[in-house]
């Protein structure tokens, strides 16, 4: 183990360590931590200056009721999960299957499409923009959930097959070629042999599209108008115009635009990481 | 046999594979070619298709290289959008260091060392507008906490970001924020691969401390810096969203980047093919970049071989 493990210091030396994760946590969290004591504070706390202290009256209740009064953080939040969820699914159902056929399927195309996918993770969103917006418009799906959802698939589904084909090729052939040997189709070998399988590796790329998604600000801003579809994160930053020094409000809905992910995240979180330093270890 | 059965094989690639790269085509490969083709022409985004009494496109007029020439030679502010690009470049490369000697310090095995982890890594997951509220918070001039923290080491306060020549720093390191979060998970689980051998093999040789960290641990750590220069860079070029969030592109368009610039010019200034042929460019240097990065990676592993 690199570095030398603590337990083989001395006490102090122990000590000390534990004391700077502390100290170190603390600072690093100090921004998020400022938001949640925001976030309960009364308006009176923050116009007397009260901006970093511990909040004189807890205003937990009130405020985050005031957000949700007018009924438009709560329109968001729910747009943000009718968007999320549905791209999440479909990314996961349409990679698994283009993975698969990529990693056991031989066939003229295979090596360009996998390159293709890959390639896809690097396109800027910005020249995508124009096109995409006018694809959806020509469609009848701008402004709807459809367009968002639809067009998140379609590109979260270049990094998803690239994961999947990836981790199916790692799988054993030969359960493949006995399947085939015993008459199943394909369909079934993708469904009752690969599906259960992958199950991991479709955990943790869900995980990581939910978080993806949810915190997509750039293609809501261009794909969604007014506040029907808007999800959180767009919708958010337009509240902020309107609670101006409320600072106590934007803070209680930056905490609620953040949650779900992080609830995700501490759920789920060994798939998580599994997700996100896919190749960090073998390369 | 019926038919089927025979040909599954061969038509069962194009079955499983027809809607994930059927809307990959229409949705990104697509919209690159009629990005590239809208950046050689003039149009204001209305109506693209709308044609004159003979039949010429009237919307949507063909310019050649007009508005390439345009960006080069007259707009100033392409100029600080690249600039301001090789900045972003350039800077969020911090996040490596810093992500790796975090890793470092959390690499060890005590009672609820997982939880600490895991709070560590968790901007990461918080999304760009929390983040760009949280730190235009944090640098305002009148109650900021950086204000106190100036304060403390007895400087003025100054407003960071409505400086034109502080503002882009303001928000490269806001984006270090989920960015060191980042690059720290990668190093931690790279950390976990690490050869034990090797370790104690350099600890009979005398090596600790740095030199250990230099010459054993660092190198087996590619992989993961791998992922993180990559990941990090392209996301610097892909810097929209705190931009958005903290300063819209100002104070005077001090703080914009090729993606904002791009945005703002198609959907606020309602120049399409000018904003494309920005689009363009961006995409340009996003590829040479991945181009080089994996041309040195290839050479460096052919010499290694």
């Amino acid at each position: 183990m690199f570095p030398t493990p603590i337990q083989k210091y001395s006490i102090p030396v122990n000590i000390l360590y534990r004391v700077a994760l502390i100290v170190t946590l603390f600072i690093w969290l100090m921004p998020l931590i400022a938001v949640m004591l925001t976030s309960i504070r009364t308006y009176d706390d923050i116009l007397a200056g009260n901006y970093w202290g511990w909040p004189k009256d807890i205003a937990a209740i009130e405020n985050y009721a005031a957000i949700f009064e007018d009924g438009r953080m709560a329109r968001y939040f729910l747009n943000s999960m009718i968007i999320t969820l549905p791209t999440v699914f479909g990314t996961l159902l349409l990679s698994s299957m283009a993975g698969f056929s990529l990693a056991m399927h031989r066939f003229k195309l295979n090596i360009l499409l996998f390159c293709m996918f890959i390639a896809g993770n690097f396109v800027p969103f910005q020249i995508l923009m124009i096109p995409v917006r006018g694809l959806t418009v020509d469609l009848g799906i701008y402004n709807t959930y459809y367009g968002l959802i639809i067009f998140h698939i379609a590109f979260q589904t270049g990094f998803c097959t690239f994961f999947l084909r990836n981790f199916i090729k790692e799988l054993p052939f030969e359960l493949i070629e006995a399947a085939r040997a015993d008459g199943a189709t394909e369909w079934m070998i993708y469904r009752k042999i690969i599906l259960p399988l992958i199950v991991p590796a479709l955990a943790a790329l869900g995980v990581l599209e939910f978080t993806f998604i949810w915190n997509d600000y750039f293609w809501a801003l261009i794909l969604s108008q007014g506040d029907g579809v808007k999800p959180v994160t767009v919708g958010l930053d337009n509240m902020r115009g309107q609670w101006v020094a409320n600072y106590n409000l934007i803070s209680a809905g930056s905490v609620i635009a953040a949650l779900p992910p992080v609830i995700m995240f501490f759920l789920m979180q060994r798939h998580f990481i599994n997700g996100l330093t896919f190749g960090a270890v073998k390369g | 046999m019926t038919f089927w059965e025979r040909n599954q094989l061969k038509l069962a690639p194009f079955l499983f594979l027809s809607p994930a790269v059927g809307l990959f085509l229409l949705f990104v490969i697509y919209p690159i070619a009629d990005s590239i083709w809208v950046s050689f022409h003039e149009w204001s985004g209305v109506n693209r298709y709308a044609v004159d009494d003979e039949g010429n496109l009237k919307n949507f007029k063909w310019v050649g290289l007009d508005n390439y020439i345009y960006l080069f030679t007259n707009d100033d502010e392409f100029y600080v959008s690249v600039f301001n690009n090789i900045k972003w470049f350039f800077f969020s490369l911090i996040a490596i260091p810093f992500g790796i000697l975090l890793a470092l310090f959390l690499n060890q095995q005590i009672l609820g060392i997982r939880w600490v982890k895991s709070f560590f890594y968790f901007p990461f997951v918080i999304n760009a507008v929390v983040i760009g509220i949280v730190f235009t918070w944090f640098y305002n001039p009148k109650y900021g906490s950086l204000t106190y923290l100036l304060g403390f080491f007895g400087m003025e306060p100054f407003p960071i970001l409505s400086d034109e020549n502080y503002a882009t720093y303001g928000i490269i390191v806001a984006s270090l924020f989920p960015g060191i979060a980042y690059t720290m998970i990668i190093y931690i689980t790279g950390l976990t691969a690490v050869s034990k051998d090797m370790i104690e093999a350099g600890r009979i040789d005398g090596a600790s401390g740095f030199t250990m960290f230099w010459n054993i641990i660092l190198p087996q750590l590619r992989p993961a810096t791998l992922i993180a220069v990559v990941v990090t860079i392209v996301g610097a070029l892909r810097s929209f969203d705190l931009i958005a969030v903290m300063t819209g592109g100002g104070p005077w368009g001090s703080t914009n980047v090729l993606a904002y610039k791009m945005y703002e010019d198609s959907l606020f200034n309602f120049r399409m093919g000018y904003g494309a042929s920005t689009a363009v460019i961006l995409f340009i240097l996003m590829d040479i970049y991945i181009a080089w990065f994996l041309y040195r990676l290839f050479k460096r592993e052919s010499t290694e071989k």
